[in-house]
Parts: C-alpha cells; sequence; structure tokens
C-alpha cells in the first residue's frame, strides 16, 4: 500500500545511518581544551559561526562570546537569529530592524566595542531582491504572491539569509573598517547541517530544472513540450491548481535575470565560511541527540574543508570534588532509614548528590564517546548556572567561564 | 513496569478520551521525542492500538527504541501486556507522502516517476511553501481516517505526532494558512481543508513539553497563545525533567541563606557512616545551595505553567538518561496524571 521512498529521500537517511570512521585505539584522555581567548585574541579570525542543534544556548554562548571578545579589545558585531526577550531588551536589540546597534554597558576599556543585531529574514530577502534587479523589476518579484510566500515561510529561508547577511556584513566590515569580528549564532534549525545546505538549496531551486520548465512556454515552441512534460504540467496543475502554476510562472520570469546573481552570492557565501578567516564552533548539550548532531557537524565541516574551532558543551552538571560515591552515599541514606532518621537534611544532601553523580556520569560518558571518536577537536565544557541568563553580567559569567578552561580539568565543579 | 495484567489498579481517568490525534511539540532540548514516545506506551497500556509518528527525518524514535532507522512503513515497536494495545511507530518523509499520495488518487504511476525527474517532487516537497507541511500532516489524515475507506489497513484508536518544535507548530498545522494567497483552489487546497478540519476539531490535542527553565516556559506560553489564535486545540503542558525533591522548603531556605546547622549535619553524616572532613561536608552544602537555588527558579517558572490554563504533567529527570525501562517509567506517570 505504501509506495516505496524515492532514491532522494533513501541517499537522505542512509548517509545519516551509516556507521562513523573514527580512530582505532580509544584514547583515554580525551579531549583537547579549547582555548577561548586564543580565538577571540586571535585577529587573522574575522568570524566565528555558532552552530548546534535547537536548545543547546547558541544565542547565549555567541552573545557571550561577542561580550568577551569586545572587552578583550576585538571591535565586534553579533549576528543573532532569535534572542529570549530578556537577552535581547537588555542588548539593545529589541526592535527587529537588521540594522547593528551598540550594546549599551560593554566595558570599553580595552578598546573594543559591541555593536548587536537581530536578523529579519524577510527584509533581507527583499533587500538581496532590490539590489539585483531594476526598481520596477524588483516591484513585480517583490509582489508576487509566490515571491510572499517562498520569502516568508520555505523552510531553508532563515538559515540562507543569515548567511546573505553574514556576507553583507563581512563587506561591510571590511569597506568601513567599524567591526573586525562578526560573531554569529545560526537559527535553531531542525538539525544543524539545514544552514549549510539552504543556501544551495534555495539557488538550486532558482536555477533548477524545474524552475527552467516553467519558463518553457514563455520561450516559445520548445523541444522540451514532450508527452512527459505534458502529463506533468497536467499533474501539477492537477496537485497545485492553474493559479499557483500561474503566479509561479510570473515570478520565474520575472526572476529570471537573477538566478545568475543569487547562484554567485550563494557561492560567495560557501567559500567565506571555507576561508580560514573564519571559524566554527558547534555547541552542544550533554545528550545524546546534541551531541549526535554536534558529530554529524564536525564531520560535515571536515568534508567541506570548513575550518573547526572546537566544541562547547553547554549545561553539563558538575558534583563536588571528593571521595563519597554515589554507592557510599545511597548507602549512608540506608543507615539513616534504619535508624529512624529517613528525612532530615543529610538524607536529602546525600540522595541529593548519589543522584548527581548518576548524572555526571552519565554525561561525562556522552562528552568522551565523543571526544573518542573526534580526538582532534578541541573541547570547551561548560558547567550549568543555577540561574537563567538574561543580562551582560550574566553573559560576562559565561565568557569567564569559557576563558578559564585552560589550565582546569573539564569537570570542575561551577563556581 | 509495564508487567502489569489488564487487572492491575485502574489509573487515574484520561483527561483526554474523545482525542484520537496527540501532537507532542516542545522547544528543542526538552524531550518532546521522549514524551511523545511515552505517551504512546501509555496509551497502548490503556489498551489502544497506536502509531508513533515523526515527521521531521530525525530518526528520534528508531533511537529511542534503539531500532535501526525506520521505513516509510508502519513497524511494530512495542507489545503490550496480554490484553493491551501495541504501538507501532512510523517516519514519515514528504517524498514518499507526495508519492503514495499521488498513487492512491490519481493512479498516476508513471507520470509520478516523471514528476521526480523533472524535479517537480524535489520541489513540492522542499521549497512550494506549505505543501511540505499538507503532505505530513496528510499522512496523519490518512492513518487516521484509514477504517472508513480502506478495509484491510490496520486501524488506529490513537496516533500520537512527534511535531516540530514550539516555534514553529501553529505554522505547521496552520496548513491552510500557509497556502493562503497562494493556491485557493485545486486539490492541494481541499486536501488542506480537510486535514484543517480534522486537526481543529475535538478529536485533536496538542500537547506542549517544557522544562522549568525561562525560555522554555515563555516559548510554551507564546506556543499556547498562538495555537488558541489560530483555532487550534492544546491539550496539555508536559513539564519534563523535574529536578528531584528530596529537600523541603525548609531546608531550601537554611542553604539558600547559608545558615545550615552544621554541627547537626556531622551528627547525621557520622550516623550515616559517612566520612565528615569540613571539605565534604562543605562540598554536600554547596550542592545542595546549587539545587535550592535551581529549585527556586524552577518554582518560579512553575507558577507561570499553572497560569497558562492548560492541565499540567509533571515527569521527573532521569539521571541515568532515558532507556527503555525509563521510557515505561515515563508512561506510567503518564497514565496516572491523565495525560494517556
Amino acid at each position: 500500500m505504501n509506495a516505496p521512498p524515492s532514491p532522494r529521500s533513501a541517499t537522505h537517511r542512509s548517509s545519516r545511518a551509516t556507521a562513523r570512521v573514527g580512530p582505532l585505539i580509544a584514547t583515554h584522555d580525551p579531549a583537547l581544551v579549547l582555548d577561548v581567548d586564543a580565538l577571540l585574541d586571535d585577529r587573522s579570525r574575522a568570524i566565528i559561526v555558532c552552530c548546534g542543534s535547537g536548545g543547546v544556548g547558541k544565542t547565549t554562548t555567541s552573545a557571550s562570546l561577542a561580550l568577551r571578545a569586545a572587552e578583550r579589545g576585538r571591535k565586534v558585531v553579533v549576528l543573532t537569529i532569535d534572542p529570549a526577550r530578556r537577552l535581547a531588551q537588555s542588548m539593545g536589540i529589541e526592535a527587529l530592524d537588521n540594522t547593528p546597534r551598540p550594546v549599551p554597558g560593554v566595558d570599553p576599556a580595552a578598546g573594543g566595542s559591541l555593536d548587536a543585531m537581530m536578523l529579519d529574514m524577510k527584509r533581507t530577502f527583499d533587500e538581496v531582491v532590490q539590489s539585483q534587479a531594476s526598481p520596477e523589476k524588483a516591484r513585480q518579484i517583490l509582489d508576487n504572491p509566490f515571491y510572499i510566500a517562498v520569502s516568508s515561510s520555505f523552510a531553508g529561508t532563515q538559515e540562507y539569509m543569515a548567511m546573505e547577511k553574514l556576507g553583507q556584513l563581512d563587506q561591510d566590515a571590511r569597506a568601513s573598517g567599524r567591526w573586525d569580528l562578526i560573531v554569529v549564532d545560526t537559527p535553531p534549525s531542525r538539525s544543524a547541517l539545514d544552514f549549510l545546505d539552504a543556501p544551495e538549496r534555495l539557488s538550486s531551486f532558482l536555477d533548477g530544472r524545474f524552475m527552467k520548465l516553467l519558463l518553457v512556454p514563455a520561450r516559445g515552441p520548445a523541444r522540451l513540450m514532450t508527452a512527459g512534460f505534458g502529463m506533468v504540467t497536467n499533474a501539477i496543475t492537477k496537485i497545485i491548481g492553474a493559479q499557483v502554476l500561474q503566479d509561479m510562472k510570473a515570478f520565474v520570469a520575472a526572476f529570471d535575470t537573477l538566478f545568475g546573481g543569487f547562484r554567485q552570492r550563494a557561492q560567495r557565501t560557501f567559500e567565506l565560511l571555507q576561508d580560514r578567516r573564519t571559524a566554527f564552533l558547534v555547541i552542544a548539550a550533554p545528550e545524546p541527540d546534541a551531541l549526535r548532531e554536534a558529530a554529524y557537524f564536525v564531520e560535515r565541516l571536515r568534508e567541506e574543508s570548513m575550518p573547526l574551532a572546537g566544541l562547547v558543551v553547554n549545561r553539563a552538571s558538575s558534583a563536588a570534588d571528593g571521595s563519597l560515591s554515589s554507592h557510599a552515599a545511597m548507602t549512608g541514606v540506608e543507615k539513616l532509614r534504619s535508624a529512624g532518621q529517613g528525612d532530615g537534611l543529610a538524607v536529602g544532601l546525600l540522595r541529593l548528590h548519589a543522584d548527581r553523580l548518576v548524572v555526571v556520569e552519565r554525561e561525562k560518558r556522552l562528552t568522551r564517546r565523543f571526544a573518542t571518536s573526534h580526538p582532534d577537536v578541541p573541547t570547551a565544557v561548560l558547567p550549568a548556572l543555577s540561574t537563567d541568563v538574561h543580562d551582560l553580567d550574566g553573559l560576562r559569567r559565561i565568557g569567564d567561564l569559557l576563558g578559564a578552561q585552560m589550565g582546569h580539568s573539564s569537570d570542575q565543579q561551577g563556581a | 513496569m509495564s508487567a502489569q495484567h489488564n487487572e492491575s489498579p485502574s489509573p487515574g481517568q484520561p483527561h483526554f478520551p474523545g482525542v484520537q490525534l496527540h501532537i507532542v511539540t516542545g522547544k528543542g532540548g526538552t524531550g518532546k521525542t521522549t514524551v511523545a514516545a511515552a505517551l504512546a506506551l501509555a496509551l497502548a497500556s490503556r489498551g489502544k492500538t497506536v502509531l508513533l509518528c515523526e515527521v521531521e527525518g530525525r530518526q528520534g524514535i528508531a533511537q529511542l527504541f534503539d531500532v535501526p532507522p525506520l521505513p516509510y512503513e508502519e513497524r511494530l515497536i512495542a507489545r503490550g501486556p496480554a490484553g493491551s494495545g501495541d504501538a507501532y511507530a512510523l517516519a514519515i518523509d514528504a517524498e514518499s507522502a507526495l508519492l503514495e499520495y499521488l498513487d492512491m488518487y490519481y493512479r498516476l504511476g508513471r507520470a509520478g516517476k516523471a514528476l521526480d525527474r523533472f524535479g517537480v517532487v524535489e520541489f513540492a516537497t522542499t521549497i512550494a511553501p506549505g505543501v511540505r507541511d499538507v503532505l505530513l500532516t496528510g499522512k496523519v489524515y490518512e492513518a487516521a481516517n484509514r477504517n472508513r475507506r480502506n478495509k484491510g489497513a490496520r486501524h488506529y484508536d490513537a496516533i500520537v505526532m512527534d511535531a516540530p518544535p514550539t516555534g514553529r507548530i501553529a505554522q505547521f498545522l496552520n496548513v491552510n494558512n500557509e497556502l493562503a494567497g497562494l493556491a485557493k483552489v485545486g486539490p492541494i487546497k481541499s486536501q488542506a481543508d480537510t486535514v484543517t478540519t480534522l486537526l481543529r476539531s475535538p478529536r485533536t490535542a496538542i500537547h506542549l513539553v517544557t522544562v522549568l527553565e525561562e525560555m522554555p516556559v515563555q516559548e510554551t506560553g507564546d506556543g499556547i497563545a498562538e495555537l488558541r489564535g489560530g483555532g487550534l486545540p492544546v491539550g496539555g503542558v508536559v513539564v519534563n525533567m523535574v529536578r528531584p525533591q528530596d529537600l523541603d522548603a525548609d531546608e531550601r531556605k537554611h542553604l539558600l541563606e547559608d545558615d545550615v546547622d552544621r554541627g547537626e549535619l556531622v551528627h547525621r553524616l557520622e550516623q550515616a557512616g559517612v566520612p565528615t572532613d569540613e571539605l565534604l561536608v562543605e562540598a554536600l552544602v554547596e550542592e545542595g545551595r546549587h539545587h535550592a537555588e535551581r529549585r527556586r527558579l524552577e518554582d518560579s517558572q512553575r507558577e507561570l505553567v499553572e497560569m497558562l490554563d492548560a492541565p499540567s504533567y509533571e515527569l521527573p529527570r532521569l539521571p541515568g538518561g532515558v532507556d527503555m525501562a525509563g521510557l515505561y517509567e515515563l508512561a506510567e506517570a503518564l497514565a496516572q496524571g491523565g495525560l494517556a
């Protein structure tokens, strides 16, 4: 009853399901420690891209890195995608206007500065169209229902526009000297890989076979007018209706001259990401899903020869250093219980300690597994804070933790 | 945990008895897939035949149940004890759904293949706005209505969908709006209308998973408002990964104010046979303080969750991670709480 999966989806699936190639010998002292300050101080790095799956703290990490870099003397602009409201407020970027603005409260003593902006996806897309087409043609495109739908809801638009904006900021930075470091947060994609694929996907669509097909009637009689083509237009009309096909044709006709430009821009962005001026930081949480995504991402970056600076594992649990094992703590709890002291602070603290150790052990196992299969990826492990971050002080605290990685083992008790 | 037989003491009354389609969403990292799977198991333990499906191509269900990647085909993943139902799983992808749809309604055997060759399948499933979502929800609709049109196929009493995250859920389910201004007529439009009718009916409930942290709770509130604004039925809020409740309010207060009676604590620890050097005692107190701070934050977020005007269900954080035993534990908690 069910149709077999199409070949495309089959390859997609198998590419994610294949066994990973790892080293033959497991190292026991795993990750290299990520030297965040050296990265931020390296003037040859002009772009830091923070990527990772949703919910791992990408936005907070990128804001913390940007603030730390600024207070160490860099002239920084941070591009955020969807910050928490209070964080956005404290950074002064509530207005979604695509314009970088100075963040109030940054310490200028080291000669640096920090600007921040929030991405407006639709406006960025509109601006690209306007920069590529004559005013009249641009109007035609911007008013087309199909364009409106694509620019505001196409699954890859946000990713594409984030990369487009990065390209613009980079050009601006180089021309004006206003910034010497751009920190980019990436959209909360289904998968961390989406934003790498989005530009290619969008440009290949705009330049694809299907679009060419739509243009055929506009270009007079063509050899493509075969039985196959008739069947296809017929099927499309059946599925999506003649009106949509009409809108699409109008869109494609107007967009035709812009194809080359779009493709070029996507290509340029891709090259920018491969450039040594760029550094990728993969962000994860000590959970199986997030670390799996991180692993895919690391491998993908390698395949594309994109420069990976390291992995940041956020929100790691920590337990007190010491000799009291989880088992010993629970034995103590049992003893108190049989002595009729089943509740009280001592029992609570011992149970909590045992529980914590189990969590810490599991997280370490997960992080170690990543390190074993990727021994050459420098890693920073950040302890979970006991409060949420929504102001510059909070960001500074995270920055300090990021900077304090060197010389500490990765499982220190958080302050 | 699942080994109880049908005569087991009846857990709490289900709060959503008339619901056939349970849609589970949540912010990234809150454990949405885990909750969807636990809900499917809980419904199966109530004697229902359940389909658990995912729509994002993440293969999260396969990872959770530790089975090979799921194909576009319903697979048995958990058999309930005698007298209860079974749980099946399905990974829905838009390409397969489109080809199946074309085959079912238009008998487009050869043309379907031609569509693929001309890049139409790719276009329709990745680029055409909204079409992808109509296909994904359309497949769920087909499974929900199967008994009516297709006699040979398996009938499901309940379907649990591991849906896209909270930030995108309203857009995903408002398939009609997405198409509006685009497809005003035509089969894809009427397909969207039919799906929308199911999604807005009392047969559907959308549950939101959160953890007791500021951003996820805020997103949950925003999501609920957005869903309700779109006429979509909000079910429950599942509060996941709740920290252990070992310390009472008084003890936490002492920890936060740093006036713990050290003498008493050392005395008890000695009774427990635990070493009582100062370093360890201070470390335990420090851990306790950290926990108390987190609990204070959780409590303030819990108050916000309670104001959301939707029933809430709490699930404990499993220190060892989610394995099969843990999944059954969570399923049990959901059944007891009444979500299933």
